[in-house]
This record gives C-alpha cells, structure tokens and sequence, in this order.
C-alpha cells in the first residue's frame, strides 16, 4: 500500500460550485476547520456558466411580488411534487441570501431607483431574476469565490474525490487524488458536505461539462444514503443545435424572458398550441396580447413562450415530429423581431458573442436554431429539510445534488438561489453537528486499500475496453432509451444495456501513467455515470405517469396517486431498490397558497 | 470530409516534443473539438483543461499556431489548415504535462487582494447604486480567468520582477477601487505591493482579452492616474478628495 497524505478538517466540502463555496463560508464563519475539494481549477464549476440570474422575491420590479407567490410558482412549476417544507425555507430565506452578495461585491444590473433589477423568466409570474447581463453565474462564483479565500478555509483544486470514507454508521471523510500527480489523499472529517452538482454527462446532448458525472450521487448512494426523484431529468429547451460540434450547449432563457419568440418553419408562433389547463388563466391566448405585455402593460397576461421548461421542450419536441421543425431538427428562436439591436447586445451580450463565434449567426438580425438539451436533475441525494443532513449520519448535501426542492420541473433561476440558501444551511448545520462530535473516526486500513485497488484497476494492461468508448456508448443509450420521452419497452431495453455496458465500464483500460491522465479521471467517473444511469432508468420505470421532466409515451396523464408519492432509491444488498412513499400533506397557510 | 494534421505539445516539466495527429474536421468545428477528437482517438491519456466549451469559465487556454487563445473559441474555418496546426500550452507559467500549466500563482496573488469593504446600508436596507456608476466595472467583472493576458504580459515573463500582480489582478484591484460600495484606499498598496508602476502600458494583454476588456485603457492608466495623483501631486490628490466622491471615474476615460 502506498502511503497517502492524510488531511484533517472538522468539515469537508466536496464541491466548489455555488453551494460548496457558500457552505464552505457558513461553516468557517461557525469558527471549525474547513476543506473544500473540487475537481476543476478554483472558479470553473457549472455555477460559472449560469447565464439567466437568480430568483428571489425582492419585489424590485413588481410590488406584487413576495415569497408567498414564488412559493405557489415553485410548486406549481414542480408539479406539486415538491418537498413543501424545503420550498418554504426557499422562498422565504432567498432574497436575504441574494441581497448578501451586495455586501460581498456583487453587481447587479440596476432598477432606475438604483436597487437590484430583475427580468422574467419562465413559470415566474413576476419579473423575479436578479441578474447581471446573461453571466450571472459568473458574478456569483466570483464573488463567493473572492470572499471565500479570506475565510480561512483550505481548498483543494484539481482533486478529485473516488470514494467516501464510511466507519461504523457514520461519514468520516473522503478517499482521492490530485489529478495533476495522481498521488492518493485521505481526507478525515467529522462531516462531510456533498455539494457536486449535476449528471448531465449521462446523456450524449447535453449543457454541462465533463464534471457533471453525478459523482455526489453514487457516493452517497454508495455510503448507503437515499436518493428521491430520480426520474426528473429537466431538458432545457433551448440548446443550440448547429453546428454539431456546439450542439448541446445552452441558449439562456433570458432570451425569452427578454421577449425571445419560437416559430417553426412555417413562421407560425407555435406556443400559443400548447397552453395546458393550469396555466390558461395566466398565459397570453393571442400575439397581440403578448406584445403589449413585452410593452409592460401590466394588465397583458405572459407571453406562451415563457410557460415552464417541460412544456416548452415537449412542443418543440412535438413541432419537429410533425415535420414543422427547423433544418438542423429544432425550432427558431427570434429575438431579433421584437428588440433592437442594441438593447439584445446590451442585455444578452455572451449569447450574441457565443452565436456570432460558434454558429456563424448575428442574433440581432436572424432567429436561433434551438432545440432541447439534458441541463438539470431535479432528483438527488434525499436530505432534512431545515438541516440539509442526509439520510447518513455524517453526510449532508446540499445544490444540485440535492434533490427535493424542485419536483417534477426546476424553474429556472430557482438553482442559483437554492445553492445559496441550502448552501449557506448545509455549512451551517454540518459545523454545528461536527462541533458535538469528538474526533472523527479513522479510516481502517483494509477500507483505504480496497479503495486504492479499486481506483487503480484500470492500469491493469490485461483489460481491454476504452474509456470514451464505453462512456459515448452509455451516453447514447441513455438518450435513447431513457430520454425526453418515455416508454416501458425502451427502458427495459436500456436496463439491458447498462448491465452490458457495467461489465465493459469493468474492463476499462487505462494508457500512460497517473500524471494528469483524463483518461483515468474517465474511467473512475464511468462507475458513477453507470449508477446515476441505472437509477434515473429504474425510477422512469417506477412512475407510471407524465408530470413535468418526466414523460412516458404509454402514460401520457398524471395520475392521482402518483401526484402524492415520491420515489426512493437505495441500495439493499448490493441491488438499488426502489419503493414509492406517501408525502406529508401540506399544512393549510402553504395549501391556501396555491 | 476534410481532414488536417495538428501538431501538440506533448511531455511533462517543460520537456517535451511535437507529436503529429490527423484531425477529422466537420462543420463549425473549433480547437478544443479537435483535442478532444485527438484524446479519445489517439492518445487517451492527452492532458488538457476544458470545462464549458463555450468561453464562458477560461480553463481552455493555449496557444494556437503560436498565438494565445481559447481552444474552445477558436473556429477551425479561422485557420488555415495546408499547414499542421500547432498546439502548444501556454507559455507564460511553469508547464505540467502536455496541454496544462501550474496557474497557481495567479490564485496567490489573488489571495493578497484585500476584499471588499462595503460601507452601511441605507437606512431601508438597500444599496443604491446606478448602473451608469457600476457600468465600467461590469466591464471588469466580466472577465473569465482564462490568464491568457498574464500569460502575454512581459513583465510578468521577466521573472526578475516579483511583486508585479499583473493585469488581471490589477483590473480586480481597479473594480475595487472603482466600486461605489468599497471604503478602502487601495492606492498604497497598489504602487507598493502590486507593482502598478512596472506596466508601460504596451497593451498586450488587452489584445488577447477573449473577453474584450481594455485592460489597459479602462484598467490600469485610470488607477496609473490616481497614484500618480496621489503620491507625486498632494495638492490635487487633497482637492480631489475634499470635493468629490474619489471613487468616480475621470470624466475623460468614461
Ligand atoms: C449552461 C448553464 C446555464 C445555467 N443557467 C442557470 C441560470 O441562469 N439560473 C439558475 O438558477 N441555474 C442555472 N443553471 C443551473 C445551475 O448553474 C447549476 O444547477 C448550479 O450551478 C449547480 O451548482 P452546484 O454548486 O450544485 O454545483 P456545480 O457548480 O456543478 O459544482 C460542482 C462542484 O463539485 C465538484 N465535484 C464534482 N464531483 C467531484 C468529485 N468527485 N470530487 C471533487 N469535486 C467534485 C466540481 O469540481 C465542482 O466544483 C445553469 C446551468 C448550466 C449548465
Ligand atoms: S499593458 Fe502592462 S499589464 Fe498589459 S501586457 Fe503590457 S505591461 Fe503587462
Ligand atoms: S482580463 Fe481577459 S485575458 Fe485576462 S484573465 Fe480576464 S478574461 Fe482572461
Ligand atoms: S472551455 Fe470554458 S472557456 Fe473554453
């Protein structure tokens, strides 16, 4: 056995995200030790390519609003499936957190009274958005970035977590390397957070990067911790299309929020087409309705294209199996028609930037190709919703890995507050229970070289298969068979296929040594792509219904009972077990709410 | 389909060779796709930084047929490919292996920056601030840490110079300066410990700004003005101080 470097902290923070950065501050600002391990360089987590801003209830643009009203958004965008108390605490906590990063040395875009100004966006049903142009994300994580190296905490860039450290029934730290020697590192810790963010990198089109593997995921599910909601998956629906080589990334909803409209290739505004029931009431029926609204009249209801992710996906979706979609098989985005030019560049600089360099397209004159892409996964690690400890004793969780807040569909902009608000509670909660605890237990022996044969498998020149090969192939099978739209069939198919492609995932042979090698960082990921593939299949499987994210061809309605029930997964005897459980009924002062 | 030959920089600590690889090219293809082709096809164990694919986090920094650039920016359709095309890591920090350097200084340097300090809120729990007074720090805060204008900058490559922040740091520094919100004076340690006096204003880093900062114009010579104010003129600096609010910026660079 090699000897490793071993590191202590009385919390360690597995993620430099949004809600990494911000658990780590709340938990040094506790007076504890904090470690905060991410895979990327300082600064480049997902968080950084948040584009649309963050919503909060702070009732800048419209005095209407309040968190009363982002709560009844919230869970009518999640389709009622939501964790009503996690909402509760959302919505009620996110415009402290938002106003904070003033004080930290955000800057916002300005109201003309000089306050925070705030833009719509879908399923909103007031301007809610805090943003800075179309690069919000990047304001945030550099501005909890450039706070947080004053606080005291160490970080850890470019290390990468393999597995967590569990002794007795309790979390105790973390098995890794740093990726640019290869060297293992121990980790020991009275508590650990998972902050990891997404698993995007599950399906072939895709907005996220390479980090999105849902490692936090299968660590927890490997630690032994539940995992709710699997199935919701949230293709956004706006990806760029064309080229190929862009296809997948993201074309920021603030495009829409902006006043963006979609038509298909017969010029028609095809949103009108798909206002569900629910949302009649508050959704434009006629263009002329929806350009006085883009006019501000208050009286004008939102404009269609402004309905909720699931719903805008699934009609473009609709449009292009109709035969009405775009050439490259999407739909257009205009933005062009209903701004000038200036205001587009002024509001949506990096868009402009991002089509005019990588798409040959200046969108202030000609519409986008869209179409959808896997952004988001609503499903996570199950955790309490005051404390954000999951069901571990030990492990808390808290931004995108987490799963609960957002039900079926996320509204956008909910996220980047969610990592703020569960962030800044994970950090706080996981001080308090490490400071109860005496000393973190010490890893055995036998664990750290069961963890260190493992992680060094793949050099073994006896196996066969490549890493990205076997990666593409899941990639696809996922899109295929557990993508926007759902059969039986095709599921059991694709359960079929993920045992092929684990026993490939085993013979993953690994050139070149331990120095920096993405290959080996690939192949390590690979277990965890293969878990989170496994349980979003197996939770699809489970809900036999359509509800928000979630679309099965052979159960287009929502049923009643699948509307009170959440779905769990976790491990039993080496196999995931999934069972469906009865959520608390809202108390009335939420209820009468909605 | 087209194909074109690259040739990247392989090796680890600085030693290294050219190693030639075919590159598939299709529609609309940019750099990182090419590495990234190379890697899953050639040599899996390729070392290169990427995260966004679309200029928005500043990990895919290199240098591109010799000039410093974001691979994932860079559209192969901008090259001419009757030639191999070149791929180098950036020049300008200690190398690790093939594609990636050490950038950790830049995260030191950042670590000396003082933070903030914002004065009181007012009186209803707000900040006011107008956008045409936060407008050219926005400008700063766009930028995405690629450290391609550090990796240019000569006086960061003249390593004889030691307290020189370089002009990322020193437009943070300027956003802190310039920022409505902040209480300090920065003008001290600007001249002192971050070694504002060293640039003379040559304006590559400017150049190679993937984000479009003008560095220079915006950045540095405002705050070159202020400690020149400052330090060498104390009457103005006193004038400027008894009738306005410092932190404005000169009304003949807005
Ligand atoms: C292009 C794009 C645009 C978006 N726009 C918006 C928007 O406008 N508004 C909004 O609200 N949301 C938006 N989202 C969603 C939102 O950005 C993400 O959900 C959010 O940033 C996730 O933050 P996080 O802190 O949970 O994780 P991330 O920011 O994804 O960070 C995860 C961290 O975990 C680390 N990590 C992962 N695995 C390991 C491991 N094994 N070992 C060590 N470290 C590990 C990573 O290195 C990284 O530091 C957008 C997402 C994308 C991709
Ligand atoms: S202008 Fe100054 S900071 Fe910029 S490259 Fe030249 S010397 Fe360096
Ligand atoms: S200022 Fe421009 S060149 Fe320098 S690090 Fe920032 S984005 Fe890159
Ligand atoms: S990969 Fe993010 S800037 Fe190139």
């Amino acid at each position: 056995m090699e000897s490793y470097e071993v590191k202590e902290h009385d919390v360690l923070v597995i993620g430099a995200g949004g809600a990494g950065l911000r658990a780590a501050i709340e938990a040094s600002a506790q007076g504890v030790s904090v470690g905060l391990v991410c895979k990327s360089l300082l600064g480049k987590a997902h968080t950084v390519m948040a584009e649309g801003g963050m919503a909060a209830s702070l009732s800048n643009a419209d005095p209407r609003d309040n968190w009363e009203v982002h709560f009844r958004d919230t869970i009518r965008g999640g389709k009622h499936i939501n964790n009503w108390q996690m909402v509760e605490i959302f919505c009620q906590e996110a415009a402290d957190r938002v106003s904070e990063l003033e004080e930290w040395g955000a800057l916002f875009d300005r109201t003309k009274e000089g306050l925070i100004a705030q833009r719509n966006f879908g399923g909103h049903r007031y301007p809610r958005l805090a943003h800075v142009g179309d690069r919000t994300g990047l304001e945030l994580i550099r501005t909890l970035q450039n706070y947080g190296i004053h606080q005291g905490f160490e970080v850890y860039m470019e290390c990468c977590v393999v597995e967590l450290i569990k002794e007795k029934d309790q979390v105790c730290g973390a098995f890794g390397f740093w990726r640019e020697s290869g060297q293992f590192i121990v980790f020991k810790a009275k508590s650990v957070v998972l902050a990891t963010g997404g698993l995007g990198k599950v399906y072939r089109v895709t907005s996220n990067s390479w980090e999105g593997t849902g490692d936090g995921h299968a660590l927890a599910y490997r630690a032994g911790a539940e995992l709710v909601d699997m199935e919701f998956v949230q293709f956004h629906p706006t990806g760029m299309v064309w080229p190929p080589s862009v296809q997948g990334i993201l074309v920021t909803e603030g495009v829409r929020g902006e006043g963006g409209i979609l038509k298909n290739s017969d010029g028609k505004r095809f949103m009108f087409e798909y206002i569900p029931d629910a949302f009649a009431a508050e959704t434009s029926d006629s263009e002329e309705e929806a350009s006085r609204w883009l006019k501000g009249d208050p009286e004008a209801r939102r404009p269609p294209e402004l309905l909720t992710r699931d719903v805008v996906a699934k009609a473009i979706r609709s449009e292009r199996i109709a035969g009405r979609g775009s050439p490259h098989g999407g739909a257009f985005l205009d933005i062009a028609s209903q701004r000038d030019a200036e205001y587009i560049k002024k509001k949506l600089p990096s868009m402009y930037h991002q089509f005019m360099k990588l798409g040959n397209l200046d969108i202030t004159s000609t519409p986008m190709e869209v179409g959808p892409t896997c952004h988001y996964v609503m499903g996570g690690v199950r955790v309490e919703p005051e404390t954000a400890m999951t069901t571990v004793k030990g492990l808390f969780a808290a931004g995108e890995v987490a799963g609960g807040l957002h039900g079926a569909n996320r509204l956008g902009g909910n996220s980047l507050t969610d990592l703020l608000v569960f962030g800044a509670r994970a950090g706080f909660h996981s001080a308090k229970y490490s400071k109860e605890i005496a000393e973190a237990l010490n890893p055995s022996e036998d664990l750290l070289k069961k963890m260190e044969r493992f992680s060094l498998e793949p050099f073994d020149p006896e196996r066969t298969e490549n890493p990205y090969s076997v990666m593409a192939d899941l990639q696809e099978t996922m899109e295929i068979n557990a993508g926007i739209v759902r059969t039986k069939d095709e599921m059991e198919k694709g359960l079929e296929l993920l045992q092929d492609l684990k026993n490939r995932g085993e013979k993953v042979r690994v050139e070149g040594n331990r120095q920096y090698n993405p290959a080996w960082h690939y192949a390590l990921d690979l277990k965890n792509l293969l878990c989170v593939a496994e349980a979003i299949t197996l939770a699809a499987l489970n809900r036999e219904e359509s509800r928000g994210g979630h679309t099965r061809e052979d159960f287009p309605e929502s049923s009643e009972y699948f509307q009170n029930v959440n779905s769990f997964i976790s491990d039993k005897e080496g196999s995931m077990f999934i069972e469906n459980r009865e959520r608390e009924p809202m108390p009335e002062h939420l209820e009468k709410l909605l | 389909m087209a194909e074109a030959q690259f040739k990247v920089f392989r090796g680890e600590g600085a030693k290294g060779e050219l190693f030639e690889f075919p590159v598939e090219v299709t529609e609309g293809m940019v750099v990182l796709d090419a590495v990234q082709q190379i890697q899953s096809r050639h040599a899996n164990d390729l070392a290169v930084r990427w995260n966004c694919r679309a200029g928005k986090c500043g990990s895919c920094s290199a240098e591109v047929n010799g000039k410093p650039r974001l691979m994932c920016m860079t559209r192969m359709d901008e090259l001419s490919l009757d030639v191999p095309v070149l791929i180098e890591p950036m020049r300008g920090f200690p190398h690790m292996k093939d594609l990636v350097t050490d950038v950790s200084r830049n995260y030191e340097i950042n670590k000396k920056i003082r933070p903030l300090t914002p004065k009181p809120r007012e009186t209803d729990g707000t900040y006011r601030m107008q956008q045409e007074d936060i407008e050219r720090i926005q400008e700063f805060h766009k930028c995405i840490e690629c450290f391609l204008c550090q990796n240019v900058c000569h006086v960061i490559r003249d390593h004889s110079v030691k307290e020189f922040a370089g002009p990322r740091f020193l437009i943070r520094i300027a956003s802190l300066a310039m920022h409505p919100l902040d209480t300090l004076n920065r003008l001290k340690e600007l001249k002192d410990v971050f070694g504002l006096g060293y640039c003379n204003i040559t304006k590559c880093c400017t150049e190679v700004c993937p984000e479009n900062i003008k560095i220079t114009d915006n950045g540095i010579i405002p705050l070159k003005e202020r400690v020149a104010g400052a330090f060498y003129d104390p009457l103005a600096w006193l004038w400027k101080n008894l009738t306005s609010n410092s932190k404005k910026i000169p009304e003949k660079n807005k």
